[in-house]
């Protein structure tokens, strides 16, 4: 890397490099690495099919084998997707210390979820809930409430899944089997196709068992490229010293918007509200996700719960380190092309050699394939249960709801991938943030359930709508100069002044307006729903009188068919 | 309405224990929170800015906490088990 780049990140590339050949050696290893977890993922449908007969139920959330190191697996090749690999250290390239707020927030998730989950599994397994929605129209006795849970859910996994699409996108381009802007947009999008039909059928055939397996290797891969990164790089770059160094520089020069400069090394004064907000709000949200929950509830008794919030944060190190290589990038000067996405698998592509570059993008491209199976099972379930069997057709036989969420987990994977392939990349982007904003919205409904029935389902149903309402607001009000609407997750918070995270904001009024109604309905003797679940569901652990070891087919029947 | 001040098994809500496993969880929002308190460069470590090492030290710190937290709420659970049937 010459040093005259590190001054202007946006340097021309050499013109050799500017025809972007394809890698022949680490596409060679990039498809050796898929083509090895297709066999697995295969593999894991007929080993288990020979161990235990055609009892697909086995395979449901409350599946036994689901202990410890599997949940661990299961939850980070969940939580700490592809897109989190591309998008953090991207966004560290362009502004610096704001995009490190990924590790404060994944630190503060784990002491938040030890409280409330372990409530959640109890209660879940006593009444056979399977999804939050579930919980809350049994806690609330709502459908109504339920409902809006469950469109919440379902509307913030979508784009997420798209995202996981956006990550493989990433990698396929800088390994040159993207295409150019001219080439046919089939050829284009083929890689991104045959990828996506291999996911789609052995998720299909194999259900959770698959994503859990394949989390083995993608996490090891994942694992084994950070640490070589976290010491090759630096030293080819002359040292963490010097990195800073060029990175204080290219951050100090201007940036998008006029008269300020393009980022900080460390949060500056006027930045630490945002930091601060993202991070909390963030950390908020993260297990009101669908597929957070999924993996959570497939684990074996609440000390499993437990026992992985104290090791989970070893991907948070590995958060942490990844982070660093967007630093690393502005050293080496990457070209991104204008797409800061590009920042991560270009420092490999340009720093590893060949075949190791190949490891590495199968560790991004495979992590991408973990997530989106999850996550379109979660958005299948959800929609089965409090949608379809709530709504539409009540009577509906275990059988026509393992259908239903069949189909609907495959129409999720294909919505996410037109929705990759005919719109513009920051579409799925703009509604990720929404994504983030709104499942935020859910958290008064269900956290607050599982401590206390005081909030009365109306002000909730209330509170969530006027939370949601004012945060797509909020965020469709947020310019940058590059884009008009939905510029950031951040915007000034009303009566403070300082700049926070809208989806904090959003939820802050949420809380207000719950507790405010909840006061004036009680006064005027608003009929409250029934609460099926007693104090004592919420400590049962497995072995407990009337505790599930297993969830009941609807969810059963979902994974294990896909 | 709010759930009693008593768990369902007669045995009170809040133990010292409880709240020093509280406390444990709490630390991290705390410092995590407080961001004037680490935004800043020097010392550097390895030459890595403070703001950075400083948080990731936090990774560990919040690990040693929530297992300190998880061993406490076992063993009042195990106690409690052992003492109440």
């Amino acid at each position: 890397m010459n040093a005259l780049v590190t001054a202007a990140p946006a340097t021309v590339r050499l013109a050799a490099s500017q025809t972007h050949g394809v890698n022949g050696v680490a596409l060679a290893v990039f498809v050796f690495f898929f083509l090895a977890v297709t066999v697995m993922g295969f593999l894991a449908a007929r080993w288990r099919k020979a161990e235990q007969s055609a009892n697909l139920d086995e395979w449901g959330l409350g599946g036994r084998s689901f202990g410890t190191w599997i949940t661990w697996f299961l939850l980070g090749g969940d939580l700490y997707t592809a897109y989190t690999f591309v998008a953090v250290p991207a966004a560290v390239y362009t502004a610096g210390a704001s995009g490190f707020f990924a590790v404060p927030y994944t630190i503060l998730v784990y002491p938040f979820i030890f409280l409330f989950l372990p409530r959640l599994w109890s209660v879940s397994h006593k009444h056979g809930y399977v999804t939050t929605s579930d919980f809350v129209r049994g806690r609330f006795g709502s459908k109504g409430l339920s409902l809006a849970v469950a469109l919440t859910g379902i509307l913030a996994t979508m784009p997420y899944i798209a995202l996981q699409l956006v990550g493989i996108q990433a990698v396929l381009d800088v390994m040159g089997i993207g295409g150019g802007e001219h080439t046919n947009w089939f050829v284009k999008d083929l890689p991104l196709l045959i990828a996506f039909a291999v996911l789609a059928a052995y998720t299909y055939s194999s259900g959770l068992r698959a994503p859990a397996l394949i989390a083995f290797v993608k996490d090891g891969l994942i694992y084994l490229v950070i640490g070589v990164a976290i010491v090759y790089i630096p030293i080819k770059l002359g040292g963490f010293d010097s990195i800073f160094h060029a990175a204080g520089k290219a951050l100090a020069q201007p940036g998008a918007v006029p008269g300020k400069p393009r980022g900080e090394v460390t949060s500056g004064p006027n930045a630490q509200w945002a930091y601060a907000t993202l991070a909390l709000g963030s950390a908020l949200a993260l297990f009101m996700y669908p597929h957070s929950i999924t993996a959570t509830l497939s684990s074996r008794s609440r000390n499993v719960i437990r026992r992985n919030t104290t090791i989970l944060p070893l991907y948070s190190l590995m958060l942490g380190l990844l982070a660093l290589l967007g630093f690393m990038a502005i050293k080496a000067g990457t070209d991104i092309q204008g797409n800061p996405q590009l920042a991560i698998p270009q420092l490999f592509e340009d720093m590893f050699p060949s075949w190791f570059t190949g490891v590495a993008f199968a560790a991004i491209g495979i992590g991408a394939l973990v997530p989106a199976a999850i996550m379109s099972i979660a958005a299948a379930n959800l929609f089965t249960r409090n949608v379809y069997k709530d709504f539409l057709k009540q009577d509906a036989t275990p059988e026509q709801e393992h259908k239903v969420a069949k189909l609907v987990s495959l129409l999720v994977k294909v919505g996410a991938l037109i929705f990759v392939l005919t719109m513009d990349k920051t579409v799925a982007i703009n509604f990720q943030l929404l994504g983030g904003i709104w499942i935020l919205q859910t958290l008064p409904s269900l956290v607050g359930g599982l401590f206390t029935r005081w909030f009365h389902r109306w002000a909730l149903l209330a509170g969530w709508a006027a939370g949601m309402l004012y945060g797509t607001l909020a965020a469709y009000g947020v310019a940058t100069p590059k884009q008009k609407h939905f510029g950031g997750p951040s915007t000034a918070i009303p009566g403070l002044g300082e700049i926070g995270y809208i989806g904090l904001t959003a939820f802050v009024l949420n809380v207000v307006v719950a507790v405010v109604l909840t006061v004036v309905l009680r006064a005027f003797n608003a009929p409250d729903g029934t609460d099926e679940t007693s104090p004592a569901d919420y400590t049962a652990d497995a072995g407990d009188k009337g505790v599930l070891a297993d969830l009941p087919p609807a969810t059963a029947g979902a994974p294990a068919g896909h | 309405m709010p759930e009693p001040a008593e768990s369902p098994t007669g045995r009170p809500v809040v133990t010292p224990t409880r709240i020093v496993a509280g406390l444990c969880l709490l630390a991290p929002f705390v410092s995590m929170l407080w961001v004037s308190s680490y935004a800043r460069i020097e010392p550097t470590l390895i030459g890595i800015p403070f703001f950075y090492w400083y948080q990731m030290l936090w990774v560990l710190i919040s690990t040693v906490l929530t297992t300190v937290a998880y061993k406490l709420v076992r063993r009042e659970q195990r106690l409690r088990k052992d003492g109440g049937r």
